[in-house]
């Protein structure tokens, strides 16, 4: 036997892990609607929503918790739809970890190999228990452990049956910021370590964007858009996705000419873009950017804004300094407010309220959206409320 | 009369805070310490010297004090079987009352929906008429002209021909009796089960049949020994249902307690059989606490 880990020894093929028109009806909502994706096997993949937005229901039903009203799943060409959560090659670590609370440490991690008759458990237990370090706790019983620990004897409790996939429940939600950014590092490590499919379901988007390859951003039961975190966050391609996954700037304006590059007419200012970011189907859309793709500039050096640059006039109504950035808000002359994230490097003097500015940026970082579902879509309701109390 | 157990324990209490608090803590605690050392400690003390008596040399029939020993010996040699019969009628009908209320229970606690209220005050319900009077009504539904016994007569299963004044009679009364104090510990305990835990058992390829052996079960653990418990400890002092529905062969202990009492007035006697009874279930109830391993699951 080598020592690589828990897989060595297994030459078992990986496979993918599909899903085709998966849905789930609860009394008349609609949880998680048509869902068709394909999760490549080995591969890391965050379903990132609001609570709501059926990402915990979609993953009952990867494990076998929950019955789809229709649709299959998949893992390479077996449809294992019918096969009941115990028969399923698939092991979820638990939001709330759910460690069994009358067994130790050693009993839950042996758990599932115990129930499938295997009777030399120790070796594979022991490797387990080294793999997310806590060999010297094996006897402990789960409440006398932190949070991180019983989060860790959580994945391998999962990770020793060596699952085709592994999903994860918010497997970090209980824990504070700091052992949450530890654990993500330690998470990915073990996937990589072991190159087991894991789907991972969570509400912060930082955690998606940092640990998975792939992130599917999932509202209303659906996905609103699919790929790797750096595009989904450069390039969105709803209303959606550009509010909740970071922050953006939308104006709304009117297409004035199509093709290659794409201009806007949004309040009396032009606006373009490269026609391949524009999601808008019609003539109305919604001109995007992103709060620290925006430079600003005193009014006086507006001059040294390069030929080619989408700019915008306002006025600087707040300033944050936030040590590693500044935020400006800078109201145009229609009232909108825009938010722009200046990095701390420049020397000399920040621009001060009431100060006129110039915004510029690049049409490569400008995006095109359709106006359809209204420019609040994605925002924590919590947000919208705070801003209409302090409009009125 | 039932034997009393010490089941009443004094609330932990936080020495560690401010004086002032600690001690109207105790202020607190001093009507439950008094109720206790008059209407627990006293009698118990009192029964305690009652069992020691000796029968007075010049009053025959009468009793003074004395250490006499002899009681305990003589009281267990001539009711032994009475005393062993209560243990095992007891038992019988723990784990019969374990096995109808496991079910139900379980029953309330996962699927009863919308229903669970309505079923727990039906399991409490009975309890709104009298122990005595529920257990006469016992007497007519296994009266020997009953539809219950005729109808096991028809199919002889019966080998006697009659229930009511044999010891299935008792066991089935103690069963019915003392159900509400299993079923209530038990669903206490199982609707207490997270029930993501029976998913991860689930999850982790365990069979619904093995993840009730291994999950549901040893975490509804300590309702069971609760239960087993509150069954066990009234059932083995319990004389009425021996009473109303045995014979004279299956009398229990506390019917041997009551007619010393009563009707022969051998008070040492009767005492030391009380006594006697609450060490034998003590010391019962200490080994079986210890040996079920409920300590660390509360």
């Amino acid at each position: 036997m080598t020592n690589e880990g828990p897989r060595a020894g297994t030459s078992r093929r990986v496979e993918d892990l599909r899903l085709a028109g998966l849905t789930k009806v609860f009394g008349d909502q609609r949880a998680v609607d048509e869902l068709s994706i394909t999760i490549a096997a080995g591969s890391f993949f965050a379903l990132l929503g609001a609570s709501g937005c059926g990402k915990t229901t979609t993953l009952r039903m990867i494990a076998g918790l929950e019955e789809p009203t229709s649709g299959q799943v998949f893992i390479g060409d077996k449809d294992i739809t019918e096969l009941r959560a115990f028969q399923r090659p698939v092991n979820t670590v638990f939001q709330s970890y759910a460690l069994f609370p009358h067994l130790d440490i050693f009993e839950n991690v042996a758990f599932g190999l115990r129930r499938r008759g295997i009777k030399h458990v120790d070796a594979a237990v022991g490797q387990m228990l080294e793999l997310v370090e806590l060999s010297s706790l094996a006897r402990r019983k789960p409440s006398q452990l932190s949070g991180g620990q019983q989060q860790r004897v959580a994945v391998a409790r999962a990770l020793i049956n060596e699952p085709d996939v592994l999903l994860l429940d918010e497997p970090l939600g209980a824990l504070d910021l700091k052992l949450r950014r530890q654990m993500q590092i330690e998470l990915k490590r073990i996937q990589s370590e072991v190159g087991t499919t894991f789907v991972h379901v969570t509400h912060d988007q930082e955690e998606a964007m940092t640990m998975a390859d792939t992130v599917a951003v999932m509202h209303a039961g659906r996905i609103e858009q699919l790929g790797h975190p750096a595009d989904v966050y450069e390039t969105p391609r709803t209303v959606f996705v550009a509010n909740f996954l970071g922050q953006s700037n939308l104006i709304v304006g009117e297409k004035i000419q199509g093709g290659e590059s794409v201009e806007v007419n949004a309040h009396g200012v032009r606006f373009t873009m490269p026609g391949s970011r524009n999601f808008a189907p019609g003539s109305q859309l919604v001109v995007g950017v992103r709060p620290e793709k925006m430079i600003v500039l005193d009014l006086a050096d507006a001059g040294r804004i390069p030929s080619g640059q989408n700019t915008l006039h306002g006025t600087v109504t707040d300033v944050s300094y936030t040590g590693v950035s500044t935020q400006y808000l800078v109201l145009t002359a229609w009232g909108q407010q825009v938010i722009a994230f200046e990095q701390n490097s420049i020397v000399g003097d920040r621009c001060a309220v009431g100060d006129p500015v110039v915004l510029h940026w690049s049409p490569q970082h400008t995006f095109g959206l359709d106006p359809a579902g209204g420019l609040s879509s994605g925002i924590d309701p919590s947000v919208l409320a705070l801003e209409s109390d302090a409009e009125a | 009369m039932a034997p009393i157990v010490p089941v009443a324990s004094v609330a932990p209490v936080h020495v560690s805070g401010p004086k002032r608090s600690s001690r109207s803590v105790y202020i607190l605690l001093i009507p439950g310490l008094a109720w206790l050392a008059v209407f627990f400690l006293i009698p118990l003390f009192t029964l305690f010297m009652t069992s020691l008596q000796k029968e007075s040399a010049s009053k025959p029939g009468t009793y003074v004090f004395g250490i006499q020993l002899s009681n305990y010996a003589n009281a267990l040699a001539e009711y032994w079987p009475q005393f062993l019969r209560s243990f095992v009628y007891a038992g019988l009908a723990t784990i019969l009352a374990l096995a109808i209320a496991y079910p139900l229970a379980y029953f309330i606690a996962f699927k009863a929906g919308n229903w669970r209220s309505l079923m727990l005050v039906l399991v409490v319900a009975p309890a709104f008429a009298s122990f005595l009077l529920r257990t006469y009504a016992w007497k007519t539904i296994l009266a020997d002209d009953g539809v219950v016994t005729s109808t096991l007569n028809s199919l002889h299963l019966l080998p006697d021909g009659r229930i009511l004044n044999t010891g299935i009679a008792v066991v089935a009364g103690l069963t019915y009796n003392f159900l509400p104090f299993m079923i209530l510990p038990l669903f206490a305990s199982l609707d207490r089960i997270d029930y993501r835990l029976i998913e991860a058992g689930s999850d982790l390829y365990a069979s619904p049949a093995k993840v009730f052996w291994r999950v549901t079960w040893p975490l509804s653990m300590p309702g069971i020994v609760a239960g087993t418990l509150l069954t066990f400890i009234p059932a083995a002092g319990d004389f009425i249902n021996a009473e109303l529905l045995g014979s004279a062969k299956d009398r229990m202990i506390g019917n041997v307690i009551q007619t010393n009492f009563i009707e022969f007035r051998d008070y040492p006697t009767a005492s030391a059989l009380s006594f006697a009874l609450m060490a034998a279930i003590l010391i019962l109830v200490f080994g079986y606490i210890r040996r079920s391993g409920t300590e660390d699951l509360v």
